[in-house]
């Protein structure tokens, strides 16, 4: 496939920066955050994100999706990186679909994928539990009881915790730490018994929460995949979402460096804008460098979903290595060249830096992704 | 069958029976590239034989029109040939500046008479070229060259000095800068033009590198002539057709350190070891390395995408601006890899158990890549001006 983007795709990804621009941008995020809004984004706007169908991009037709593919998915979560839009684009689309079309059964994906392609239902991934993403560590347990499963344990960083209609629990049916084998994946409905969800105020001022899990019952019918093998799948499905974070990162780290070399052409010191110091000029160049390599990487990765590369694990821990490393740098540049104003909750700049870490650490940071990297590479 | 599959049937006939045996191994090193010229340099005899043999096919230049000793192949029989020739290991028949620069730039700006007259020798390997750019005072600020032009009518007579001239002491003729007019702004006045190095006005002074070989002179021009009939261009307006080379001679060194070979992480497998855990012994240098092989893929697939882009109609993007900086950046750090992980090996300079010291001279030569052909400052004040539109100090 050439790493170019179609027509299609291309009216895709200015149809999005348009409506984004518009109606999610950085001003948006401000009131959302300064309302305290439990949820983080407007309903309003993700409805009619549903409603242009952008929730159905990369789920099947067959599933009431527009069986677009992951390409056209990553090109509007880039936008939504851009503009900083949250939404339950990144927990339910990208993420908790990508589980369910990896472990559901028919029947399974016959009810949760329409819902969610629909925007009517939102799933959402329950995975880490400790400081840093380790899946192979899980220790939430499922413990047999009868013909189901109870579970018991603590999952952080649940994306859209409160606003969630179901979690997809992944907890150890059997094996121990660090075993791929023993893993299983549960669907378990917001407001079970046994379940209670807290709001978590994080930098990015999303919606990401804590989900306690005590003697939570769940029945066989809501078990995703088999019992004790849902890695294969699950890691997949965490590939394509790591890819997907890595799409938004490129939108963001974009906008905040296209932001900041405005800024070196607008502000004056010395008698002269800034942007003729080399010392700036010279940082700005190796930047622009880094981002145009972050877009061939982000771009090769989507399309290898989309062609069921061999190499699609190798293809995810590149693209998001490569962009926490350089969203970190282009974030950390942004502010430092935009001196002072950019240390001010008042200018927009901030907004950039914080989301991008929070993007950086979900599913993985760089350090995760790198060493994961070098082993796929051997070594 | 397709007229394409056909093209390839004929053309995996023909290698078949006209590349050499020894013309289908790896090369080992710069000597294995064959440059032609009038007293052409050989490691097998055979390298006469295969670039004569292609040269009638007009496959030593597959792209350029048949009138001018080209193939006249369209892009698709062009990526034809050159799979089938990887097919068998066929190597290059003809490496030369005259490929990799003047002729696009001739193709470009050049008359009629001066592609006739001077393409077929470049497609044929008759002659060699040498690049007179680059003079003591006028490196990175290549348009305050001082080499001056006088008009004598019917020719120019060259007067100055070239520096770090590539291959000037076995080159036989030069594409040059020389200044005919010093009246305007500097670059105005720059006038391209061609001449024979055989003659009495011209004499090179090999300089020696770091890394012990000696590519590159110091080159005088006392009272050189240079026939008006080979100025390309315009009197006075040379400094465009400078630059247009100047694009392909940095996409050529940005490939310098491309090609199939084992990626560094195997490599230090082998020397250093694996902990338990399957990982290189040592986290720091495994850091480097995959550092270095994440950017290595990732400017691959920036390479891939520039050329889709062409492919599909949208033109040489401005991410073609930082080819020349990153892949020269990135050569560099795979030669320091290289002695990271071979140790004490790297920094042997002579003698067989070194293999010939080619790890530490490939190492120092590599230094010279971010400098020729336009230094990374140069590259990066390049992309702020131009690319980012940032202002001048
Ligand atoms: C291996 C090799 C082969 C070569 N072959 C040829 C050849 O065949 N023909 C030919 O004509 N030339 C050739 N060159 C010369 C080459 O093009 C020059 O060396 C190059 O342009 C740099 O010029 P300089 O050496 O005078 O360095 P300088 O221009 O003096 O540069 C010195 C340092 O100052 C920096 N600098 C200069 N100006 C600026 C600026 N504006 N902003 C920031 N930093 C700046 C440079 O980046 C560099 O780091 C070759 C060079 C090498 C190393």
């Amino acid at each position: 496939m050439a790493l170019v983007l179609n027509e299609e795709q291309t009216m895709l990804k200015d149809a999005a920066a348009g409506f984004l621009a518009e109606k999610a941008t950085v001003a948006h995020q401000r009131a959302l955050r300064d309302e305290g809004d439990e949820r983080g984004y407007s309903e309003s706007v993700w409805k009619e994100m549903a409603e242009m169908g952008w929730a159905g991009i990369a789920i099947a037709e067959a599933y009431g999706g527009l069986g677009y593919g992951y390409v056209g998915l990553g090109l509007v979560l880039e936008q939504t990186g851009a503009n900083l839009s949250a939404s339950p684009l990144q927990s339910s689309v990208l993420i908790g679909a990508s589980v369910i079309a990896e472990l559901g059964s028919e029947k399974q994906k016959e009810e949760w994928l329409p819902a969610i392609a629909s925007g009517n239902k939102l799933v959402t991934l329950a995975l880490q539990e400790g400081n840093h993403h380790a899946p192979l560590a899980t220790a939430a347990a499922a413990a047999r009881d009868g013909d189901g499963w109870v579970l018991n344990g603590e999952k952080v960083l649940v994306l859209d915790a409160s606003s969630a209609d179901a979690f997809i629990v992944i907890a150890r049916t059997s094996g121990s730490s660090g075993d791929e084998q023993g893993l299983s994946a549960f669907l378990l409905e917001a407001g079970s018994a046994g379940a209670t969800v807290t709001a978590r105020s994080m930098v990015d001022s999303r919606n990401a929460g804590l989900l306690a899990l005590k003697d939570a019952r769940v029945g066989a019918e809501q078990l995703l995949g088999e019992e004790g093998g849902a890695w294969r799948g699950l890691s997949r499905a965490l590939d394509i979402a790591a890819i997907g974070l890595a799409a938004e990162m490129l939108g963001l780290s974009t906008e905040a460096f296209t932001r900041t070399v405005d800024y070196l052409k607008e502000r004056k010191q010395f008698g002269r804008v800034i942007g003729s110091f080399q010392g700036l000029q010279h940082r700005a160049a190796e930047l622009f460098a880094e981002l145009e390599l972050c877009r061939s990487i982000v771009l090769q990765a989507l399309q290898g979903i989309d062609n069921d590369d061999d190499n699609l694990p190798l293809l995810a821990s590149a693209a998001k290595a490569k962009l926490c490393q350089i969203t970190q740098q282009v974030t950390n540049e942004a502010i430092q060249m935009h001196g002072g104003i950019g240390m001010t909750d008042e200018h927009e700049i901030g907004f950039f830096i914080k989301r991008a870490r929070v993007a950086q650490h979900t599913l993985g940071d760089y350090n995760y992704h790198l060493d994961r990297f070098a082993q796929l590479g051997g070594f | 069958m397709s007229d394409l599959e056909q093209f390839r049937q004929e053309t995996r006939a023909w290698l078949e029976e006209n590349c050499p045996d020894s013309m289908r191994t790896p090369i080992t090193g710069f000597e294995d590239l064959y440059n032609g010229g009038r007293n052409p340099e050989v490691s097998h005899p055979d390298q006469v034989v295969w670039c004569e043999r292609m040269a009638e096919k007009g496959w030593t230049v597959p792209h350029w029109p048949r009138e001018y000793g080209g193939g006249g192949l369209e892009k698709a029989e062009v990526k034809v040939l050159g799979e089938e020739m990887s097919r068998i290991g066929a190597r290059r028949a003809l490496d030369s500046f005259g490929i990799s620069m003047l002729g696009p730039a001739l193709l470009e700006f050049g008359n009629e008479e001066q592609k006739l007259e001077h393409l077929p020798k470049i497609a044929r390997g008759e002659i060699r070229w040498c690049q007179g750019y680059s003079e003591p005072n006028a490196g990175s600020d290549l348009a305050s060259l001082a080499t001056r032009a006088e008009d004598k009518g019917d020719h120019y007579l060259i007067n100055g000095q070239k520096v770090w001239t590539s291959y000037a002491d076995k080159a036989d003729w030069i594409f040059c800068l020389v200044r005919t007019d010093n009246t305007g702004t500097k670059h105005e006045g720059i006038s391209f033009v061609l001449f024979d190095m055989d003659q009495p006005g011209v004499t090179v002074k090999p300089i020696k590198l770091i890394s012990g070989s000696s590519p590159f002179c110091e080159t005088f021009f006392d009272n050189a002539r240079a026939e008006k009939k080979n100025l390309v261009g315009e009197d006075g307006k040379g400094w465009s057709i400078a630059k247009y080379l100047l694009t392909h001679e940095r996409e050529m060194i940005s490939g310098f350190g491309a090609g199939p070979k084992k990626t560094v992480g195997q490599m230090a497998l082998e020397t250093i070891g694996a902990d338990a855990s399957g990982r290189l012994a040592n986290s720091v240098l495994r850091q480097n390395i995959a550092q270095y092989q994440l950017d290595t893929m990732a400017f691959g697939a920036t390479m891939a995408r520039v050329g889709d882009e062409v492919k599909s109609g949208k033109g040489l993007g401005p991410a073609s601006s930082i080819f020349k900086y990153y892949g020269t950046e990135l050569n560099k750090r795979r030669n320091e890899l290289n002695l990271a992980v071979l140790g004490e090996y790297a920094l042997g300079w002579e003698g067989d158990e070194y293999n010939g010291g080619t790890v530490s001279r490939d190492w120092l030569r590599s230094k010279g890549n971010s400098i020729e052909g336009g230094t990374s400052e140069v590259q990066l004040n390049i992309v702020a001006k131009r690319v980012l539109g940032l202002p001048d100090a």
